[in-house]
């Protein structure tokens, strides 16, 4: 049903179009900022000339990143456990989701809770910081895969999903002669795509940006995730970072150049990921998702 | 111990366990691999919570330490450091919920009203978009973007004829900054879960509203908020519930030097007293209060919430 607009109508369209619009802006400016920084030339940059387009575009700063191989080195093994942490993150998600989204497992309450109590109580940083001690994982690519694996949000989410199918599904199913297994595959897990893509991004970036766990236990160089190498690149002082040294000459704003440049390369990632995942957000994840 | 022969009967009432496990054994299958991961790495150092009642030091272990009762708490108790991070956590957390709560649900009701759908796709792809970086890059954008000399907000400021704002040295703009970060990382995401509550509406109510004269904002007030009042309401008591935890990335990155008397939160207090100095049963206790009244707030908030008629959250 369609009524003709009246002209206070159109004037707080137009208000709510530009507000939205502007608050979209103020999102995405920060990174076209550093984007336009990280292509631009040393002496512009230097002269504050640069906000949101290039000026004397070269990617010199992208070449010193790449050619720094302990960054190179960094941001395979960060794909490598963000993909292992990833793959574990899903498995264990889904085999929670599913046993839990059956009404005839038996101490399922207790199962239940069990997990639950996960997401409101923690024993903290150091019992933890000591276990991974205690199991030799310190400085190891296991304590940064294994720990946090498991979400029981991200469980909450898919279990409602298989929850919302419908019955009859998994009766005919099982009619026909299906166990467990099966069923979840063939059945359950192709009709759950919307939901399963969302919760691999979720597992995927929040393997991907987290840096706390490797701050607390990570000591080699090696086994830094990116993040954390741009943490310490992002904070070094001045010009003491450790890629603008390598760039030598124009120091302070070359390392401006280059600090955009890493950002950057830590964020493309992300950015390219994200859009294809990003239909499903509200269809496949959030309806029904808040109550435990 | 019973017989053979008595037990037999009992299997045919009720079932013992062992039926169940075989009947669904490919479901207990399933579950213990979570369960594993769950006792492993979130139960068993719990054990680990009682260096909070140790003497404890690294080199002696557990078993070469004294038990001093509530000797750390009381330490705690009356450290000063301990209660600024503690203000801290409660006043940056109050901000955040004062600034952020609301955010999204203004924005969801005026994205609803968005129809031109290419617009609105377009403007929810680049609003959710800051949840997904870091806190490291985060920090990074808003360095390059703030820093009083050389952040180029200052000097687009500067060319205005006005000063240079200290967004991130001086501690009351910081946390001014913090909030505000805060509230541009979260805001989009939060539209989420509103827009979902607001899509599930029923057009009749809309229809009928129109035939009977109402206006766009008469429909909001009169429509659309009571239909999300009870998303609202379970999300603030979930909020509430959170008011003692902190993220520490969060803090962590975004505080230099000249701020720390307010960015200090429970957080980094903890990663201060316990990885960085040793002291284990300080940091320790620290995080066992941490937790246990953020449960505490917790189950407060879902007894709450099922007192006035709203789903619990536990």
């Amino acid at each position: 049903m369609k009524i003709k607009k009246s002209a206070g109508d159109i004037i707080a369209d137009i208000i709510i179009y530009i507000f939205i619009g502007l608050l979209a802006l103020i999102c995405i400016i920060p990174l076209i900022h550093v984007l336009a920084v990280s292509v631009s030339g040393d002496a512009e940059v230097y002269a504050n000339n640069v906000w949101l387009l290039p000026k004397s575009f070269n990617l010199d700063a992208y070449k010193i990143v790449i050619n720094d191989p302990s960054m190179m080195r960094s941001l395979v093994y960060t794909i490598f456990i963000t993909v292992l942490f990833t793959a574990l993150g899903m498995f264990l998600t889904i085999c929670a989701a599913y046993a839990l989204s059956r009404d005839r497992l038996k101490g399922k309450k207790v199962f239940n809770v069990l997990l639950i109590i996960t997401m409101y109580f923690s024993a903290g940083v150091i019992p933890e910081y000591l276990l991974i001690d205690r199991l030799n994982l310190l400085d190891t690519t296991a304590s940064l895969v294994l720990p946090l694996a498991f979400s029981a949000y991200n469980m909450i989410i898919l279990r409602t999903a298989m929850l919302a199918l419908p019955k009859s599904l998994e009766e005919a199913a099982q009619i026909d002669g299906c166990n467990d297994f099966r069923i979840l595959v063939q059945i359950m897990l192709p009709l759950c795509v919307p939901t399963l893509a969302t919760l691999t991004l979720f597992y995927a970036v929040g393997r991907w940006n987290a840096f706390q766990d490797a701050l607390y236990y990570i000591q080699s160089d090696e086994l830094k995730p990116l993040q954390y190498k741009l943490y310490n690149l992002v904070n070094a002082s001045g010009s003491t970072g450790a890629l603008s040294q390598e760039s030598g000459g124009a120091q302070q704003q070359s390392a401006e150049v280059v600090k955009s440049a890493t950002i950057m390369f830590a964020t493309i990632p992300i950015v390219i990921v994200y859009p294809f995942v990003q239909r499903y957000f509200v269809s496949g994840v959030m309806i029904g998702a808040v109550k435990g | 111990m019973k017989t053979k022969t008595q037990s037999k009967p009992e299997i045919k009432n009720s079932p013992g366990f062992l039926f169940y496990l075989k009947r669904d054994w490919q479901l207990y299958a399933l579950i213990v691999f979570p369960l594993l991961f769950a006792i492993v790495f979130k139960f068993l150092p719990m054990l680990g919570l009682s260096i909070a009642f140790l003497d404890y030091k690294p080199i002696r272990g557990f078993s070469g330490s004294e038990f001093i009762g509530l000797k750390v708490f009381k330490e705690i108790f009356t450290s000063k450091d301990f209660f600024v991070s503690l203000r801290n956590t409660l006043v940056l957390n109050l901000l955040d919920l004062a600034a952020g709560f609301p955010a999204p649900i203004i924005l969801a009701i005026l994205l609803n009203e968005i129809t031109c759908k290419w617009y609105k796709k377009l403007t929810q792809t680049v609003l959710y978009l800051p949840h997904f970086l870091s806190w490291v890059i985060i920090a990074g954008l808003a360095y390059q973007l703030f820093s009083p000399q050389s952040g180029y907000v200052n000097i687009l400021l500067q060319r205005l004829g006005g000063e240079a704002i200290p967004f991130l040295t001086e501690k009351y703009h910081w946390a001014a900054s913090y909030i505000l970060i805060g509230v541009w990382q979260s805001m989009g995401w939060g539209t989420i879960i509103y827009l979902a509550a607001i899509t599930s509406i029923s057009g009749d109510l809309y229809e009928a509203a129109t035939v009977d004269g109402a206006g766009r904002w008469r429909k909001i007030w009169n429509i659309t908020l009571p239909c999300i009042k009870p998303t609202i309401v379970v999300m603030l008591i979930m909020a509430l519930g959170r008011i003692m935890g902190s993220n520490f990335e969060r803090p962590y990155t975004l505080s230099n030097p000249m701020v720390t008397e307010f960015s200090d939160v429970i957080a980094t207090y903890v990663y201060r007293m316990g990885l960085q100095q040793n002291r284990y049963n300080i940091a320790t206790a620290v995080g066992l209060f941490q937790s246990l009244v953020g449960v505490v707030l917790v189950l407060l908030a879902d007894k709450f919430s099922k007192l006035i008629g709203e789903d619990g959250i536990v």
